[in-house]
């Protein structure tokens, strides 16, 4: 997106500054794209590679060439679909979540009068905590043994959090959303900043009611920045595996598409299965990426403003 | 100082950095090589001193310690190896994963002067073939765990089983007692059954045990791989699950049955109120009792001690010899390592009698070697009946499957077996032989 926007204003108007400022431009970026060809596209293409064989790491003698039999085998397998329909639940509950009580956060840090970097760092405290750690930190808050959770719902102090897939999976999206919620926030502070303060002046000068602002003017306005936070968490959310890892290991069917790679990759040793699974796995974030850019109508670029 | 020139400058202070700490890795400065031992948490102290003892004026052992659970051991390993690393020098493994090693290559084979030392005839039997694969010896056996029935002598007595001195076994009407027996002892006398039945590893040494005891295996024919015979789906099979099924549906069953491991039933043994428990475990259970006595948990005197028996590893069915499951620890040579023949060297050293009776009376991990179980050192530690149970149970027990595909087995296994209460004799042997079939050829994930 940004490389066509660039193109067509160089098309515009091609004055040797420019052309020259474009060759120093592509030659500073020259050892980062280098770089970053060797760190990303190596591993896919390998793992691409990897994924049209039965391979196991520790029958090495046995590796044989499967064709695309270990995305059939993957793809007609209960267990995928299990996992996909458990990440696919966790990324829309999370991601929906965090949009409402992340855009409450946002309203609140961006009309604050009074102690606004005290109120600002503590909503973003939760981000900058390692999601192994917050994993941590629900798993004690839901635990049986010592956990407060229970206690203030006036639950029964015995019932195992961890023990159902259901209240596991609600544990898990808790932390998911404590944890990334400043995130969402975040991106749509930077959205609700954009939104002019004239146009709402007008709005509020012709009679709209607050709701009627919100949603005629405010929202409107920052679709590209909802857009650009939602795409981001919806990404990130359909990779979840740290607090899955950390809270449940797996157990009670709460296993993502990531836990159960990285099961064939790290327990089985199954390279050729486990590659499969992340080619799968990568082309999934795909397609949600390019439904969500389809669902907002909105051009990238846009977002960035660069048009 | 320019800018460039100090940037050089801190350059070449990193650089000295960086070599100064990969020659500390390599040799210490005494000069001597260091061989890096990879041992698991269970013998710290007991496993220092024999790597100072084992050090000689050419090269010196240092400890290096891998995680504690069996699986995060096995990880790490592997990642060390399959990125072919240099300094994994020796480590400890579980014999499960012997094969898998091995068969990666990851393993040096023992030369024939260290091979013949290290499954001779003072090796036991179950211990000296875990570490062989593929004709080869690739391991040196260390130690060597066992599993017993551990039991209240009162609640045997009251469920008229009584115990044969010759065999070490519990008898039920002059026939060695199977699971049924015992389960039904325990249910109509207030007592309870104890077994590892949690989704783990622990429960696939009771269904292997369970079948092997019926005369047949899980799998056979393993050296061909993704090939190898699924046996699971046969009358040992049937009659495996039907044990299982059997102390799922009785009253004997311990209430956390489905996630029950090594520690759970322990508690059991000695309730606050109720006749106590059979329960299966691993050799650690004496000197556990032995260390609580008068302490919540345990045994409320010396007396009450008294009264905890072991015998041999229940029969699955009546006429056949039970096969009490293996465990322990076998010490593997790294097939990278830049010092094989000092790693050798060492491997022997940590493996001989001496170190063997080192571990089994400073940390309670039982001898490999019959030599280390006749040490008056040993002697002292344990009553002599129950050294003779171990070093039996050992000799004569049954192997998990040796493959490299052991832990998709494993899994699979798992994963059609629990719960324990799901287990029905008519259905979950071939479910599980077709699944692990499945499994094998890649025509399903796990």
């Amino acid at each position: 997106m940004t490389a066509t926007a660039g193109a067509r204003k160089t098309r515009a108007a091609v004055s040797d500054r420019t052309k020259a400022e474009n060759s120093l431009g592509r030659k500073l970026v020259a050892p980062a794209v280098i770089i970053m060809l060797i760190v990303t596209a190596f591993p896919m293409i390998r793992a691409l590679w990897l994924s049209v064989y039965d391979y196991t790491l520790t029958a090495p003698d046995d590796k044989k060439f499967v064709g695309l039999g270990n995305y059939a085998t993957a793809l007609s397998d209960s267990l995928f679909w299990r996992d996909t329909g458990v990440t696919v639940l966790i990324m829309v509950v999370t991601v929906g979540v965090e949009l409402v009580v992340g855009f409450v956060f946002a309203m609140v840090m961006h009309r604050l009068v009074f102690a606004r970097g005290v109120v600002r760092t503590s909503i973003l405290i939760p981000y900058g905590i390692i999601t192994v750690i917050s994993g941590f930190a629900w798993q004690f808050a839901f635990s049986q043994t010592n956990g407060f959770v229970s206690g203030w719902l006036h639950m029964s102090p015995t019932f195992n959090w961890f023990g159902h897939t259901w209240s596991a999976l609600l544990a898990i999206m808790v932390s998911e959303i404590w944890k990334t919620t400043p995130f969402m926030s975040l991106l749509l502070l930077a959205g609700l900043a954009q939104v002019s303060e004239d146009m709402v002046e007008a709005a509020k000068v012709d009679g709209a009611t607050w709701w009627q602002r919100l949603y005629k003017v405010i929202l409107p306005n920052m679709r590209a920045a909802i857009m650009v936070a939602v795409l981001f968490r919806a990404l990130d959310a359909y990779r979840i595996f740290d607090n899955i890892f950390v809270m449940t290991n797996g157990a009670q069917n709460t296993e993502s598409v990531s836990f159960l790679t990285y099961r064939q990759v790290i327990e089985q040793f199954s390279l050729g299965m486990g590659s499969a699974l992340s080619v799968l796995l990568f082309l999934s974030v795909m397609l949600v990426a390019y439904i969500l850019v389809k669902a907002f109508r909105v051009d990238l670029a846009q977002a960035r403003q660069e048009v | 100082m320019t800018r460039a020139r100090r940037g050089r400058a801190v350059a070449a202070v990193g650089a000295a950095v960086l070599a100064g700490t990969t020659l500390a890795a390599c040799g210490s400065s005494d000069g001597r090589a260091t061989l890096n031992v990879y041992i698991n948490p269970d013998a710290q102290a007991t496993m220092a001193k024999l790597a100072d003892q084992c050090s000689t004026d050419k090269y010196k052992l240092e400890i290096q310690l891998l995680p504690s659970s069996a699986s995060d051991q096995r990880t790490q390993l592997a990642r060390r190896l399959a990125a072919r690393d240099s300094s994994t020098d020796l480590m400890s493994i579980d014999p499960v994963f012997v094969a898998e090693f091995a068969s990666a290559g990851w393993l040096a084979t023992l030369p024939e002067e260290y091979a013949s030392k290290a499954v001779d005839d003072d090796v036991l039997k179950g211990p000296a073939e875990s570490a062989q694969w593929d004709g080869k010896v690739v391991a040196f056996p260390q130690w060597a765990n066992t599993q017993v029935t551990w039991y209240r002598k009162s609640l045997a007595e009251k469920a008229g089983l009584t115990y044969d001195d010759a065999t070490q076994t519990l008898m039920k009407d002059g026939s060695p007692a199977t699971w049924d027996d015992i389960i039904k002892a325990a249910a109509d006398n207030g007592g309870t059954v104890g077994v590892q039945a949690n989704k783990y590893e622990g429960y696939v040494v009771w269904i292997n045990a369970l079948v092997m005891g019926a005369g047949g295996d899980i799998v056979s024919d393993t050296e061909a791989g993704t090939d190898a015979k699924v046996d699971i789906d046969s009358d040992a099979g049937k009659a495996a699950a039907q044990v299982v099924q059997t102390l799922a549906d009785s009253k004997a069953a311990q209430p956390d049955l489905s996630v029950s491991n090594e520690g759970t039933s322990l508690g059991q043994m000695y309730p606050s109120g109720g006749a106590g428990e059979f329960m299966v475990n691993w050799t650690f259970v004496y000197k556990n009792y032995e260390g609580l006595i008068g302490q919540p948990g345990g045994p409320a005197n010396k007396a009450a001690f008294q009264d905890l028996g072991w015998a041999r590893y229940p029969a699955t069915v009546s006429g056949e010899e039970s096969k009490p499951p293996i465990g322990g620890i076998d010490i593997g040579v790294g097939a990278y390592s830049k010092h094989k023949d000092y790693a050798m060297a060492a491997a022997q050293c940590l493996t001989n009698t001496d170190a063997e009776v080192a571990m089994a009376t400073e940390a309670g991990l039982m001898p490999a070697r019959t030599s280390a179980y006749n040490s008056p050192e040993l002697k002292k530690a344990f009553p002599a009946s129950l050294l003779e149970l171990f070093q039996n149970s050992v000799d004569t027990g049954g192997l998990r499957p040796q493959s490299a595909y052991y832990s998709k087995i494993s899994s699979a296994i798992q994963s059609r077996w629990h719960p324990p209460s799901s287990v029905s004799e008519s259905s979950t042997p071939g479910n599980s032989a077709s699944f692990l079939k499945d499994v094998l050829e890649g025509k399903a994930l796990l």
